[in-house]
């Protein structure tokens, strides 16, 4: 039962990453039908520009008392605003040209892009993990049988909170609602005076903020930073997308959670070099039975 | 010297595409064919021919990719796995790890059939899905299969593979340390390949292929029954990289499952990428452009370098680089790639036109 229980707090915990990461696919495909590959890594990058200013503070002694709330607060907008950049940039500069290309050609560049970051991280971090930074405190609380770390809470509830306010920004915004309008059709929305570019434009850098609250809590979290763990991590989270139903947001979340949990469980019951096997066996077996996910709406095919 | 074979069968190539004359394309086939065969006897060393059997045998990959996402349409992130079943066939059945010793030539053909079995049974159930979630899920497959033979160690080694595979034997007589018998294998795969794609492109099947890759639903409309066709594709397409699986395991002496990554099926679509997807001889070009970068051209700017600057830097990994960046180019500036079919070259112009005017 003991056992039981630290796999769900950790399960949870991988999920509220994953599901933060998962958000971002499933906005862009809402949007672009675009399977934006190139994710993963702006995750990766956003959880080196925290951990690069982590370590920056604490070198100069700043991370005491009132000082590393701030540092902290500092990191995680910083990873923010790197990753949403780092991603609108790549919509501007490979995406935009393609949007009447053939269905594939969008596909393969995303993953051109992603092959791009991973190496230029490589050749900025090098290629072993980096330690992330330990500044959050993490004592262990006692709830009954269930123990969970201070920082396992602090990343749940960080997660949870950027995820309300995703949703209520979507809904009830005005840039929400273009989004909504775009991904529904782009040319009527064009004729109803929205800015699809902008649109889109702004969809990427969302995307890319949720990426970058992902590579803060994801460092925090797995306690360091490595070139390549957008790949993997990515994969999950795409899979998590589908299987809450691509371009549906709550799903995503869903998904992202129930993920998470297979991880953590097949990890702890079949053991952790068959994760990768689990994962992916239900993102094959969730296409093939349910391709529309388990929120999701199936669509009839366009002509 | 490797730059020579593989400048000369390069010019052939784009020779034998700016010819429209039949009676000229043969005649370059054929010159080259005998280049190919008869000057390794008097130019080069075991270091060129080996990377020439390596190009060969990614050559053979490229084709046989080709058929799946260039004449199908069907991106396929997965075939690397292809490639590991092929040489863990020839890994687990001619050495001494189940002290099985199964001759190569037969080995070559089991591959070939065990890797056609596994495209179309992964072809299946997949082969409903559209486009990028295809993409995926041949990706999610691509990562289990390596993982699978990494997890089994009992019948695979593990992580470190199997080593001391069976040097193979031609009638009786040993390969031995040479590399040359790999090379011409593989030379006779590539025209089998190319001989083979070819008819299968003019083929009914091949029509099919194509009427699918432009428009499935009206292909299915038009009677084509698309899951066969697919499978057929899947399945073909498998066969080639198992082949391709078998000669670099036998020439490397070894299997491990991370020769078989993800890094792989990409590099494999930077080929066809390159080259210009569904252009039987643009496929060829753009494979050898490529493994000529990757195992002469990088090594050599690297020793040249750290001569010059007395550095140890290591540019190996700048191979990812130089996919990921060829990837981006060619979609975004000549997506038709270097050496394109006429067919495909129109369409997109056009396509590219339309799109202006609109």
């Amino acid at each position: 039962m003991h056992e039981f229980l630290a796999q769900l707090a950790n399960g949870v915990e991988l999920g509220a990453i994953y599901a933060l990461i998962a958000l971002g696919y499933t906005l862009v495909y809402g949007i672009l039908e675009l399977i934006n590959f190139a994710h993963g890594d702006v995750y990766t990058f956003g959880s080196f520009v925290a951990l690069g200013i982590l370590v920056g503070l604490r070198a100069a002694g700043a991370l005491h008392g009132a000082g590393l709330v701030l540092g902290i607060t500092a990191a995680l907008v910083a990873a923010i605003l790197a990753s949403a950049l780092l991603n609108a940039g790549i919509e501007r500069l490979a995406y935009r040209r393609l949007r009447k290309a053939p269905r594939l050609a969008p596909l393969i560049t995303a993953i051109g892009v992603s092959f791009i970051l991973e190496n230029l991280i490589e050749l900025w971090q090098g290629s072993a993990p980096v330690p992330f930074p330990n500044v959050i405190p993490n004592p262990q609380l006692q709830f009954g049988e269930l123990e969970v770390g201070v920082q396992q809470i602090v990343v749940v509830a960080l997660a949870i909170v950027t995820m309300v306010a995703l949703h209520f920004f979507v809904q009830r915004s005005k840039l929400g609602k273009a989004m909504r309008a775009v991904a529904q059709d782009r040319d009527a929305a064009s004729l109803v005076g929205i800015n699809v570019d902008r649109t889109i434009a702004m969809t990427f850098l969302i995307a890319g903020a949720l990426a970058g609250v992902a590579g803060f809590v994801g460092g925090v979290s797995f306690g360091s930073a490595w070139f390549l763990n957008g790949f993997g991590a990515g994969l999950r989270a795409f899979t998590a997308a589908v299987l809450g139903g691509i371009g549906n947001i709550a799903g995503a979340m869903l998904g992202g959670f129930l993920i998470g949990l297979l991880e953590s469980f097949s990890t702890w019951l079949i053991g952790g070099q068959w994760s990768n096997v689990a994962v992916f066996s239900v993102l094959i077996l969730v296409l093939v039975f349910r391709p529309s996910g388990l929120l999701g709406e199936t669509l009839p095919e366009k002509v | 010297m490797i730059y020579t074979y593989a400048l000369v069968a390069i010019a052939a190539c784009v020779a034998i595409e700016r010819f429209h004359n039949r009676r000229a394309k043969t005649t370059i086939v054929l010159v080259l064919a005998v280049f190919l065969a008869v000057a390794p006897r008097f130019y080069g060393n075991d270091a060129v021919f080996s990377v020439l059997a390596d190009a060969a045998v990614y050559v053979m990959l490229a084709l046989g990719l080709n058929i799946v996402v260039g004449f199908a349409g069907l991106l396929d992130l997965g075939y690397a796995a292809f490639f590991a079943i092929g040489a863990y066939t020839y890994g687990m059945l001619a050495s001494p790890q189940f002290g099985l010793h199964l001759p190569f030539w037969v080995l070559l053909f089991l591959a070939a059939a065990l890797a056609a079995l596994f495209g179309a049974l992964l072809g299946a159930p997949t082969l409903r899905l559209h486009g990028d979630y295809l993409a995926i899920v041949t990706l999610g497959f691509g990562e289990i299969v390596p993982q699978i033979f990494q997890n089994l160690t009992k019948y695979t080694g593990g992580p470190n593979g199997i080593a001391a595979l069976d040097v193979p034997t031609f009638f009786g007589h040993s390969f031995g340390a040479s590399v040359m018998p790999y090379y011409y294998i593989a030379l006779f795969g590539i025209a089998a390949a190319l001989w083979l794609s070819r008819n299968l492109r003019e083929s009914r099947l091949g029509r099919a292929w194509m009427a699918i890759r432009e428009d499935e639903l009206a292909a299915k409309h038009a009677g084509i029954d698309i899951l066969r066709s697919k499978l057929a594709a899947f399945a073909i397409g498998a066969s080639f990289s198992g082949i391709g699986g078998v000669l670099f395991a036998a020439k490397l002496a070894l299997v491990s499952p991370d020769l078989f990554g993800f890094q792989v099926s990409v590099l494999i679509v930077s080929m066809l990428v390159l080259g210009g997807m569904g252009n039987i001889v643009g496929v060829v070009v753009g494979s050898l452009l490529l493994t000529i970068v990757n195992s002469a051209l990088l090594p050599q700017i690297n020793s040249l370098v750290d001569a010059t600057f007395h550095t140890t830097v290591d540019l190996s990994n700048l191979h990812f680089l130089i996919y990921g960046a060829i990837l981006v180019g060619i979609m975004l500036f000549r997506p038709e790639g270097l050496l394109p079919n006429r067919e495909r070259r129109a369409e997109l112009h056009h396509a590219g036109e339309a799109a202006a005017d609109a």
